[in-house]
Formats: structure tokens, sequence, C-alpha cells
């Protein structure tokens, strides 16, 4: 069976007026507000962080290493490019980690402040009104005494009170009305307000704490350099072997300090476990008489706002050049960069740029370094990480060295473009011990007269560092706050009796942080129970309604168990 | 100084913590297995009378089962006696704090989680049925680490000689053992709700899964170990960020673990949360608990031995 309606006209849904466009757009603005400043939206923010930190951690970071990232660019050419654009080697500088950090921290103002002035308004507050329906909520009970209403309420907000609860007593709603069916009496007692304030603490010490972060990199700046003892720094970017620097810093800014490296010691356990390394420095402003100071690994110096740190150390093996008829080039020491940190076995270069008269007779070494060396097959390896035999195995290169070509070139290794233009030669070759010496086909000597010790120094400022230190304590306390106070709210409500002597007082209670609740509410009731007996049994008989007089005290409590 | 025979008394003790781990996950078994005897016989029962719901009343224990169970525990607490010592006599063998490389690091979270679980069976008795389930990933861990990650006793290297050690790393192990009971927990949650979804007909007899504590104590004592550990991990990254500043010049440099160790936070926070949120309650935010335990995991043997960073400290070559 069917049915033909007639064709129905076009629906012709009337549009609602359109709102002014301004409305329109702050309308969805708050929107768009709202849902950022959800808690679920700060969740998520702070998740997604977490997975943006994800590649950042398993592809190599320029900020870590620049060299594990030229070898992927290598191992990878195609996708390594692809991966760059999408700033996959600095992540965590990346516009669009930014981006999340950003949001996650608008989104945690934006859903923090309100809750905080919330519960600044809260805890003047008296506790709130009790629910109409107590037994409604998660835990509750009755309990029956011969007091009257108004003395048990008594007894139940001092016994509240006694554990420490806010308390607030309340004339019940339509207690006035004549229908029983009305409120009676009731208290409100509120206890753990401190869950609420650890809880904001935390929140709000994750937010110093991101702008901690944040401040430190943008003002926050470090140098790294090489130092052979002997030798100091200023601490100027022009100066550092490489530095980074956040978007924020100035030249002038840098706080006017100078260290000198006076010596260096390196301090080995019998199997050869580096123990410790220290430096003594001397430090000051410019042109000022230094202040002796030891450093070491885990032992900063720490200076108005800037550390110095020893990351690291080597030796920097030295040599005097003799060229005939010359004054010689005495002592001149260069820092070998350690290949094999377990036998320190060194590598690097030694540039004498200002040896020939020419640009053609350029002299420079590229060499070895073993601090305990051994001699196997004519090749020089290095058995111990303490000089306790030095030996060097140095090629000697003589020509155009290409420093002012304007390519930026290695201090530790020579230009291979100028060997292989064969603009740069090899003229001779010697493994040498300390004191021993070559002699090249013209004449000119070189001699291993030494090494010194250098330390890999860093120079770092952030200005944030304390105030992350500061949040992240009031972000440990807001956290054990919120997970180890419960927040308990107890209301008690009284009901004269069912035959008109006594009472019924109506208890319930809604705790968050625990699971058992049970326990304690049975507890809670109890002593309340035993306070009501105890205090029925000091207190004469209520007047209006006589109870039967029975030779053996006040009727019997008994509990209603909860429904 | 190393003193050898100290050295190898440590290695000793480990070999029979395994052996003593391995009788208590074998005793654990047998309690189950006699359980189950029992609750079967009785779901036979069951099947006879009326209809009653087999996980509404959980079979009652024979007193063979809880005999063997308490000697299960008994050979727990000893076999943690014996980790102990194995630590112990590890750190007078080298003198100094017996963590400094991945193997004491990874045997002194197993024996946190160990000792958390005794802690848990004592307080809860019905936590005591998945000792087998905690056992058994323990001798595990026991076996792998002596086999890829033992490392000889020796002295720790200049850049872990610092106070710093004892608070940072210690509280790492605490908040780590603490988490891998709580993974565990979540994992038989997961495994114990689906069973008490299943309509009584579809239930095997002989079900270990009968034996286990019910889902909701599964699962508060998984919330409960995470409540625990979260401000401890907390407490641990903070000390290790501090520790970084005076160690490496920086107190957070996205190094991998570091990486890690925030990535791990987040998921114990976000595991927090999902329990108070509405939704997400029960399966999801167990699911979320044992992402956090493999991240826990990934963090302590990738970011150790395949990836290189400051923490480099492993000494597995
Ligand atoms: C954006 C706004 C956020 C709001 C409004 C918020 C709100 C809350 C609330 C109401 C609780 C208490 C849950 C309870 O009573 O049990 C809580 C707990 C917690 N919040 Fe947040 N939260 C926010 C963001 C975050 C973020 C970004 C984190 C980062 C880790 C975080 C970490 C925690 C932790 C660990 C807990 C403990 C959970 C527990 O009580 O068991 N919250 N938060």
């Amino acid at each position: 069976m069917s049915l033909t309606a007639p064709p129905r006209p076009e629906a012709q849904p009337t549009p609602p007026p359109r709102p002014p466009l301004h409305r329109l757009v702050t309308g969805r603005l708050l929107r768009w507000w709202r849902q950022l400043t959800a808690m679920r939206t700060a969740l998520m923010l702070l998740f997604l962080l977490a997975v943006a930190a994800i590649p950042g951690s398993l592809l190599p970071q320029r900020s870590l290493s620049q060299a594990s990232v030229n070898r992927y660019f290598a191992e990878h050419p195609t996708l390594a490019p692809v991966l760059d654009r999408l700033y996959a080697f600095d992540v965590f500088s990346s516009p669009w980690f930014a981006a999340i950090y950003l949001l996650l921290f608008i989104s945690l103002i934006g859903c923090v402040l309100p809750r905080a002035a919330e519960h600044a308004r809260a805890s003047l507050a008296p506790p709130p009104v009790a629910p109409r329906h107590l037994h409604r909520l998660p835990e509750s009970g009755e309990i029956v005494t011969s007091l009257a209403p108004d003395l048990a309420l008594d007894v139940a907000e001092e016994e509240l009170r006694v554990r420490r609860y806010r308390v607030a007593r309340r004339e019940g709603r339509g207690a006035h009305s004549a229908g029983s069916s009305g409120n009676g009496p009731e208290v409100s007692a509120e206890k753990g307000f401190l869950r609420e304030t650890g809880n904001l603490l935390f929140h709000l010490s994750l937010l110093a704490l991101l702008l901690g972060l944040a401040g430190g990199k943008l003002w926050g700046y470090e140098g790294s350099i090489l130092v052979t003892e002997g030798q100091g720094f200023c601490n100027s970017f022009q100066q550092y072997d490489t530095y980074s620097t956040g978007p924020l810093v100035e030249t002038s800014d840098l706080s006017p300090l100078c260290v000198d490296l006076t010596d260096f010691r390196a301090e080995y356990e019998q199997d050869r476990t580096a123990a410790s390394f220290t430096a003594d420095i001397e430090y000051g402003p410019p042109g000022a008489e230094g202040r002796a100071t030891t450093i070491g690994v885990n032992d900063p110096l720490r200076t108005g706002g800037d550390r110095v740190y020893v990351t690291g150390h080597g030796f920097s093996p030295c040599f005097t050049v003799t060229v005939p008829g010359n004054e010689p080039f005495t002592d001149i020491c260069a820092p070998f960069l350690p290949a094999d940190l377990s036998t320190m076995a060194s590598e690097g270069a030694l540039k004498l740029p200002d040896l020939g008269a020419g640009a053609t007779d350029q002299l420079a070494l590229q060499g070895f370094f073993a601090p305990t060396g051994v001699l196997q097959g004519g090749v020089l390896t290095s058995v111990d990480p303490r000089p306790l035999d030095p030996q060097v195995a140095v090629f000697v290169y003589r020509g155009y060295l290409g420093l002012d070509s304007g390519l930026p070139q290695s201090v530790y290794s020579l230009d291979q473009t100028q060997i292989d233009r064969e603009r740069l030669n090899r003229v001779g070759a010697a493994n040498l011990s300390v004191g021993e010496s070559t002699t090249l086909p013209d004449g000119t000597v070189v001699a291993f007269s030494g090494y010194k010790e250098f330390a890999a120094l860093q120079l770092s400022h952030d200005p944030g560092q304390l105030w992350v230190l500061g949040s992240s304590i009031a972000l440990l306390a807001g956290l054990l706050g919120m997970l180890l106070v419960r927040r308990e709210r107890v209301f008690a409500r009284v009901r004269p009796g069912p035959d008109g002597g006594g009472t019924v007082l109506s208890i319930g209670s809604l705790t968050r942080g625990s699971a058992d609740t049970g326990p304690r509410f049975t507890a809670l009731t109890d002593e309340l129970r035993a306070a009501l007996s105890a205090r029925a049994d000091r207190t004469p008989d209520p007047g209006p309604a006589p109870v039967a007089p029975s030779a053996d005290g006040p009727a019997p409590e008994k509990e209603i168990p909860p429904s | 100084m190393i003193d050898p025979s100290l050295a190898s008394l440590s290695d000793t003790l480990f070999s029979i913590t395994v052996a003593l781990y391995s009788l208590a996950v074998v005793a654990f078994c047998a309690e189950l297995a006699f359980g189950a005897r029992r609750s079967a016989a009785s779901r036979e029962l069951v099947g006879a009378g009326a209809a009653v719901p087999p996980v509404a009343v959980p079979p009652a224990e024979t007193p063979r089962a809880r005999r063997v169970g308490l000697a299960a525990m008994g050979l727990t607490a000893v076999g943690a006696l014996t980790h102990a010592a194995v630590l112990v006599t590890r750190g007078m063998a080298t003198d100094r704090l017996p963590w400094g490389n991945m193997y004491e690091f990874a045997t002194a979270t197993v024996l946190v989680a160990v000792v958390a679980f005794t802690v848990l069976a004592v307080r809860a008795p019905v936590l005591r049925h998945i000792g087998v389930f905690v056992l058994g990933p323990v001798v595990l861990s026991m076996v792998a680490i002596g086999l890829f990650l033992y490392a000889e006793a020796g002295p720790l290297v200049a850049a872990l000689r610092s106070s710093w050690l004892a608070v940072h790393v210690s509280t790492a192990i605490l908040g780590f053992g603490i988490f891998f009971v709580s993974g565990l927990a979540s994992i038989l949650y997961l495994v114990r709700s689906r069973f008490e979804e299943k309509p009584a007909g579809e239930i095997p007899p002989n079900s270990m899964l009968a034996r286990l504590p019910s889902a909701a104590a599964l699962d508060r004592t998984a919330h409960r170990t995470v409540v625990f550990g979260f401000p401890i991990w907390t407490f641990a990254v903070i000390a290790g960020a501090i520790w970084a500043e005076s160690a490496w010049g920086r107190f957070w440099g996205w190094d991998p673990k570091e990486t890690w160790a925030f990535i791990a936070w987040v998921v114990y926070a976000a595991y927090l949360h999902a329990r108070t949120t509405s939704g997400w309650r029960g399966r999801p935010s167990a699911w979320v608990n044992v992402v956090g335990l493999a991240v826990m995991v990934f963090n302590l043997l990738y970011v150790n031995m395949v990836s290189t960073g400051l923490h480099s400290y492993g000494g597995v070559s």
C-alpha cells in the first residue's frame, strides 16, 4: 500500500537573521578560546609535545652533534634534505615545536588562572549547601538518637570541627514549611582544601617553568673553547670555537669575564677509568688581577650568573721548528683532538704560515699524538690515556696552506684541497719521542719538544635557570598536595524521629582522591554514634516529647543501613 | 680498589637469586593450579544448581593452594634478600654505590619491583595471585640482564662521582621499579576485565584467570602504585636536571635520555588524568599505563644501547 502525498513545496528554511560580522567573529573567537583552554586540550598539547620530541631523540640533532648530522646526510643523501626542510635535525628549535609549546602555554593560562580565582573565592566562602538527597551521595547512612534535633546536630558539628573540617550550619530548605518533606537543619563540612591548592600550585608552576625555560632560551648563551695550559680566553663570541646564543642576546650584554688556565690534571684509576679532571684557573674582569680557583667535572665555577665548566680535555704537543739561518720558532703547541677517549690517541695539525718568506713556502705538521706510544710495525698507537711515554707521528708539509683563501678551514687538519692540488706537499715524516727531531731535505729541523694539556671549557649563561629550579620545586610540592590530600565533604541533616521522639541524623560524604572511602565513612559514623550516645547519657531527656522512661537508660541507638 | 672475591660473590648471589625467583614462579604456578582444580569442581556444582555468575563468587582457596602460595611468597622474600645482597656485595667490592652502569641499575630496578610486589601482597593477600605474572617477567628480566647487560665490577667514571648519583639514580630506580609493578597490574587488569565480561558459559574450566584478583582490585593497585611512583619519578627528573646543570653545563638539553624521561612523565601524568576523565576510565587508561611501561623500558634499553648521548654510562659494549 502506498500513499501518494501531494508534492510538497520545497522547504524554505528561513535563515536565521545573520548576526553582524563582528559578533560572528567574536563568537567564533570565544568558542576557540574555550576549546583551547579546556583541560583536555592542554593535555592533548602536552601529549603532542611529548610526541613531537620523539623524532628529536631518534634523529641526530644539530644542537647535540653537528658531526652526526653530517654523517646522516652522507648516509641518506636523498632523505636528509627533505627531513631537514621539516626541521627534523633541529626539532627543539623548530617552529612547529615552538607552536605546540606556545599553544600549551596559552591554554594553561586560560585554564589555570580562572581556576585559581575560583579557588581563592571558594576558600573564603563557607562550605556549600548540602544536597537535597543525602542518600544519593557515594557514602551515606542514618543514625537514630534520642537527642533533640538541635542537640544532635550540635554533636555532629563539634565532632566534625574536632576533625578539622570547616563547618557551616544552616537552617535547611523548607524547614519552616508545615509539610515534613522539607529538609531540616543541616551541617556542611569540608576539608582537604590543600588538594585543590596543590593542584593549582602544580599547574601554575608548570606555567612558571615554561616561562623560565623560554626566558633562558631567549636570553641565554654558551660558548666553548679549547684552552691550553698557560693560555686563556675572554667572554666574547669572536673568541669561542663554537657558540650558540638566544635571539635576544646583545653582544654588549656579555658579562666581562676572562679565564686563564694555569694547570690541568687528569687522574685515572688503575684500570684506566677516568677518575677526575681538574683545572686550576684564574678568572676576573679583563685587565684585573684574576682570582684563582679550581674547577672540575661536576664542579663548575659559578660567578655572577655565568658558569664555567670543564667539558673535556686533551693534549697539545709542542714543537720547535728551526729554519736554517733564522730564529727558531720555539715550543709552539697546538691542541690535538682525542680520537679515542680510552687511550687519548689524538689527531691534529700545527700550521706555521709565517715561517717561510712567501705564501708558497709555509710549513705545517699534521699528525698523531700518543700519550703512551707503542710502535707496532712502524705504526704508532696509544695504549694508555696517561702521558707515560708521549710520542708523535707527524707528516711535514710545505707549500700554500690556503688560510687566506676565504674558505673556513679546521684548525685540526690541513686543507685537503691544497694537498690534492699539489700546492701543499709532503716533505717529511717521522715518529718522534720527546726531545727527538727530524731534519727536512732543506735543513729545517722539526723537534718534538714536549706537550701541554688543554681543557675544553664552556661558559654558559642562562638567566632562567634559578626560576626553573624554583618552579620545579613548587611543582613537586603541588603534586604531593594534589596526590596525597583527600578532599572530603560531609553533610549532615536532622529530622525528628519517626515516632515523634529523638532524631534521625542523615549523613553523607563525598571524597575526591581516594578509592576506598567506605571504611573511613564507617569509622566516622561509628565515632559519631558513640559521641551521640555519650552525649545522650549526659543529657536529661529532651522535654516536649517524653519518651517512655525506661530503667536501662536511653533508647538503644540503631543505624538504618544505607539504602 | 676492586675486591675481586666480593665481586665474584656478588655474581654468585645473582645466580642464586635467579634460581630462587624461578622456584617462586614454579610455586606460584602450582598455587594457581591447585586452586583451579577446586574451582572447576565448584563450577560443576554451580552448573547443576543455581546460575551464579562465576566471577561474583571467587572460588575459595584450598589449604594446599594456600600453603604453596605462602611458600612462593617465602621464596620471593628470600630471593629479594639475596638480590639485595647482590647489590650490597657489589657496592662493597667497588667501594661505591652499586648503580654505576646499566647492569647495576637494571638489577636494582628489578629488586624494587620485587619488593613493591611483596609489600603489596603482604598488605592485600589477594594480590599474591598475580605472583606468577610478576615473578615471571622478573626472572626473564634478570636473565636478560645477566646475559646482555653484565659489566665487570669497576670504578665509577669521573662524571658519575657526585652525590647526585645517590639522589638522582636512587629515585629513578625506585620510580622505575614501582612503575614496573604498576604496568604489570594494568596488563593483568586488561586480561582480567576481558575475562569478566565473558558470559559464564564461555569460560573454560580450570581457567587460571578465575584465580586472579578482580579487575577492580588490579585497577586500584595499578593506580595506587602510579600515584606513589609519579612524584618519585618527578623528583628523579628534577634531580637529574640539577645534576646535569653541574655535570654537563645545562640543566636540560633534550639529550635522548632526557627526552624519553620527559615523554614517560607526560604519559604517566596522562594516566592519572585519564583515570578521572569520563570515557577514559578502565581499559583505555590501563593502556596508557602500559604505554608508560613500554616507554620506560625503551628508555632503558634503546637509549642506552643504540643511541648515543651524554647518558652513555651503560658500560655495555
Ligand atoms: C589546562 C588545564 C588543566 C586543568 C584545568 C587541569 C585540572 C586538573 C584537575 C581538576 C585535576 C584533579 C583531578 C582529581 O581531582 O583527581 C588535575 C590533576 C592532575 N593534573 Fe591537571 N589540569 C590541566 C592541565 C594539566 C597538565 C598540562 C598537566 C601536565 C602534566 C597536568 C597534570 C596533572 C596531574 C599529574 C594530576 C594528578 C591526577 C590525580 O589527581 O590523580 N594537568 N588536573
